[in-house]
């Protein structure tokens, strides 16, 4: 068959060991919705898949998935449209990308221009799925727990998919995905990569292991797992920022006050803060490495016990009490990072620790650690590239779109929701999957990721960018002629149609 | 091929659950054995997978023509759809699109029999393939009215009847068909449940026995099935459109018929039993040898 002879586009990828066919999935469905061949009389030609049906008008293909609608091919099965939270609003509904169909890549008129009206202003949102081979999921992985030494590879199935990056206040980092897992490495490392980059889009836990680290099982907005074991609380800080932040509070309740942390045990009479409220020294030594005044190193070995450590009993780490310095009745607490392990002593006459009844002030000291422990997560961004063709779905001009974006002319979404727009060249986008409808990404067997993304615009600045305005529609003309499913947006997103580049 | 057309989509659900979708083709894939086992099979099973519509496609014409003995095919899911509706065709009009949907599943499910896999099942659409390990069993449901389901009790699917695969029944295909499907019936059963030795057999048994539940009765909506969907293998058929509440006498014959028919293939060896749902009951039709094949839950 010629493809030349009915006169669109198709499919042509740039990488030569591509798969040649585009295709869909069950999620976000991916396909070329160009105004179709009319082969005969009010039929036309489907080109979604090989079976190339001639579909007469009102009637669908042998999927049911697209059908002729007065002439024109349409998808049929749903699409998502965001519910404002207010029911009032005026336009309280926006088309997302999630399901919209591509026209990869993008030679034509991204599937749906729609306009509508929001305070008096003629707005115009561009939505289309885009195929992104440059893009990468960055979680953050709320754990002390060592996960792996920086820069070591992440395997999904066996497969290297990512690797470890830096460590944040509290947090792991890593990086999953990519160009170089998704198309540069074999085909099972791509198909892996793809696998499991729409599960962590789709919010679905997914099991990683770190070559010389941990097993991990991350979910998007759900604790990690680590080896096993549940995170359930962040670490309010190491042990010497715990006594920075507390020593006052512990100022007259206590003589002495050791947290326990697998990274740094503070000390509260030799810590800096100590020596500025003029806490009386306690001669207490304790086992590890001294680092600075108040700061030991290595109390004891990682584990599931005490602040990360494997210390069961914590008077195991106190080496002795110097009889000098120290003296019989002195009040010691002992406490983890996380307030979630506490005891309280007092020193007998030879200078041991004695276990006694937590005076209640004390007790109050440790749940307000505990208070101030957030929530061990895991997030999940995804970082897209969305720069190069799928431009030109929007407009004439791709390199107009890219700078109205970057002067915030443009708003632009992820399934409605809010994204970062990183600075310098191209249009790299990142966003907190969280906030996107669930089921939003897809994939293509290139490998790439699919994932929705609009761009809302004033009607005005549409046409300046050299927009396809004969392409533009209304939301009602598009419930009208395709199924969709309407979802309540993510009411902590802002509503993608009052974004300041609309209202200004 | 050249590269027209959309190609097929991989989608894993669950740990032991993958759907994969091509144009038409919609299936959903159950796989439990060891996660080596798994992978591997999981893998060849999807590259066969992409192989299979576009090899369909290159012989469409001659899959869509009524069989008879003059039919040759290429292809090995086509040789397998025409397979199965050969011992159909010397008494009824078939094409050998009445077994698609079982073949495809049929020819897939060969790449489970391997070591480390315990059980397998291929759902395409309804039309079902199994693969059992040495020990291993499936327990099946046939749930005819899923819009009764309560979304708000845990109590799941409503049940018209339940029966267990094991390697004591040579049973590897079931099949059901209706009216409301996505295929054209001739007939206004609401399901056809086949069980056969494979999922070709039972599809197009299934599609013959649904053809058969039928009745003259002027309540009942029908049109030629040309002038519903393009390209269709029925040519100007009358294809049931909407079946209205019929009177139980329209009922009563319906099922009979639709026994009779079942009656033809099960002696004819083809098919080990059949369940036939109709406006809220049900005719099940199964070997006396084994009474136990449908044990009946309440209505």
């Amino acid at each position: 068959m010629n493809e030349h002879s009915t006169g669109h586009t198709r499919v042509d990828h740039v990488v030569e060991d591509m798969d040649p066919t585009l295709s869909l999935t069950s999620g976000p469905t991916v396909l070329q919705s160009a105004s179709p061949t009319r082969s005969m009389a009010n039929k036309i030609r489907c080109d979604a898949c090989p079976v190339l049906c001639n579909i007469s008008e009102g009637r669908t293909g042998a999927c049911d998935r697209w059908g002729n609608v007065n002439g024109l091919l349409t998808r049929v099965d749903p699409m998502i449209l965001s519910r404002h939270p207010l029911p009032d609003d005026k336009a309280a509904l926006f088309l997302t990308g999630v399901g919209s169909g591509t026209t990869y890549p993008d030679y034509k008129p991204a599937p749906f221009i729609v306009s509508s009206r929001h305070d008096e202003v003629d707005i115009v949102t561009v939505v289309t799925e885009g195929i992104f081979s440059y893009c990468s999921f960055k979680l953050k992985i709320d754990t002390d727990r060592f996960l792996g030494p920086e820069q070591a590879n992440i395997r999904f199935n066996g497969e290297l998919v990512g690797h470890v990056t830096t460590a944040e206040y509290g947090s792991q980092m890593l990086s999953i995905g990519g160009v170089h897992h998704l198309t540069g490495g074999g085909k099972k490392e791509g198909r892996a990569t793809c696998e499991l980059m729409a599960a962590l889009g789709n919010k679905q836990a997914v099991d990683l292991s770190i070559d010389g680290g941990s097993t991990l099982v991350v979910q998007s907005g759900a604790p990690p797992i680590v080896n096993g074991e549940r995170e359930t609380r962040m670490r309010v800080g190491c042990g010497s920022a715990t006594i920075g932040m507390f020593a006052k509070q512990w100022l007259g309740l206590l003589d002495e006050v050791v947290v326990v942390d697998d990274h740094i045990t503070g000390v509260l009479t030799e810590h800096q803060a100590g020596k500025y409220l003029d806490i009386r020294p306690s001669g207490i030594e304790l086992r590890g490495r001294r680092s600075t005044p108040g700061r030991y190193f290595k109390v004891a070995n990682p584990g599931t016990g005490w602040g990360g450590t494997d210390i069961q009993d914590p008077t195991s780490i106190i080496a002795g009490f110097d009889a000098k310095v120290s003296w019989p009745g002195l009040r010691l607490l002992m406490v983890s990072t996380t307030g979630e392990h506490s005891a309280y002593f007092v020193l007998d006459e030879h200078l041991v620790p004695q276990p006694a009844a937590m005076p209640v002030e004390v007790r109050q000291a440790v749940d307000l650690i505990a208070e101030n422990c957030e929530p061990a997560l895991t997030t999940v961004l995804f970082v897209g590239g969305a720069g190069g063709s799928l431009r030109a779905g929007a407009t004439r001009s791709p390199v107009r779109l890219t700078q109205a974006i970057k002067d915030s002319r443009v708003n632009v979404t992820c399934g409605g929701a809010p994204v970062y727009v990183w600075p310098g060249g191209g249009i790299t986008v990142m966003v907190d999957v969280a906030l996107m409808p669930d089921r939003s990404f897809g994939t293509v067997p290139t490998p790439a990721v699919v994932a929705p993304i609009e761009f809302t615009m004033r009607l005005s600045e549409y046409q300046a960018l050299g927009g396809y305005m004969e392409s533009v529609q209304s939301l009602q003309d598009v419930m009208d002629r395709h199924r969709s499913r309407i979802v309540s947006i993510d009411t902590a997103n802002p509503w993608p149609l009052r974004h300041k580049a609309l209202l200004e | 091929m050249s590269g027209l057309g959309g190609g097929a989509a991989f989608e894993r659900l669950g740990p032991d659950r993958w759907h994969f979708q091509h144009g038409p083709i919609d299936l959903i894939v159950d796989v439990e054995g060891d996660p080596e086992a798994q992978a591997r099979a999981i893998a060849g099973c999807w590259d066969e997978f992409q192989g299979v519509l576009p090899g369909l496609v290159q012989e469409l014409p001659s899959l869509r023509r009524a069989v008879d003995h003059g039919t040759t095919l290429r292809g090995p899911v086509a040789r397998r759809m025409l397979r199965a509706c050969r011992a159909f065709a010397d008494e009824r009009f078939i094409t050998s699109m009445a077994a698609v949907a079982g073949a495809v599943a049929d020819h897939l499910i060969t790449g489970f029999d391997q070591p480390g896999i315990q059980r397998a099942c291929i759902n395409n659409g309804g039309d079902i393939a199994v693969y059992l390990a040495a020990g291993a069993s499936f327990r099946v449901g046939i749930c005819s009215h899923p819009e009764r389901t309560d979304t708000t009790q845990s109590t799941g699917v409503p049940l018209s009847g339940a029966f267990t695969l094991d390697q004591h029944a040579a049973i590897r295909g079931i099949a059901t068909s209706g009216w409301r499907g996505r295929s054209f019936s001739l007939g206004i059963a609401d399901s056809v449940t086949v069980l056969a030795a494979d999922a070709a057999t039972a599809d197009a048994a299934a599609t013959l026995i649904g053809n058969a539940v039928n009745c003259l009765h002027p309540a009942i909506v029908r049109a030629p099935a040309d002038q519903l969907k393009d390209d269709t293998d029925l040519g100007s058929r009358m294809v049931t459109v909407d079946v209205p509440p019929l009177p139980m006498s329209a009922v009563d014959s319906a099922l009979l018929a639709g026994r009779v028919e079942t009656g033809l293939w099960r002696a004819r060896g083809l098919i080990f039993a059949a369940a036939i749902t109709l406006q809220g009951r049900m005719e099940v039709v199964m070997p006396v040898s084994r009474p136990a094949l449908f044990d009946m839950a309440a209505a």
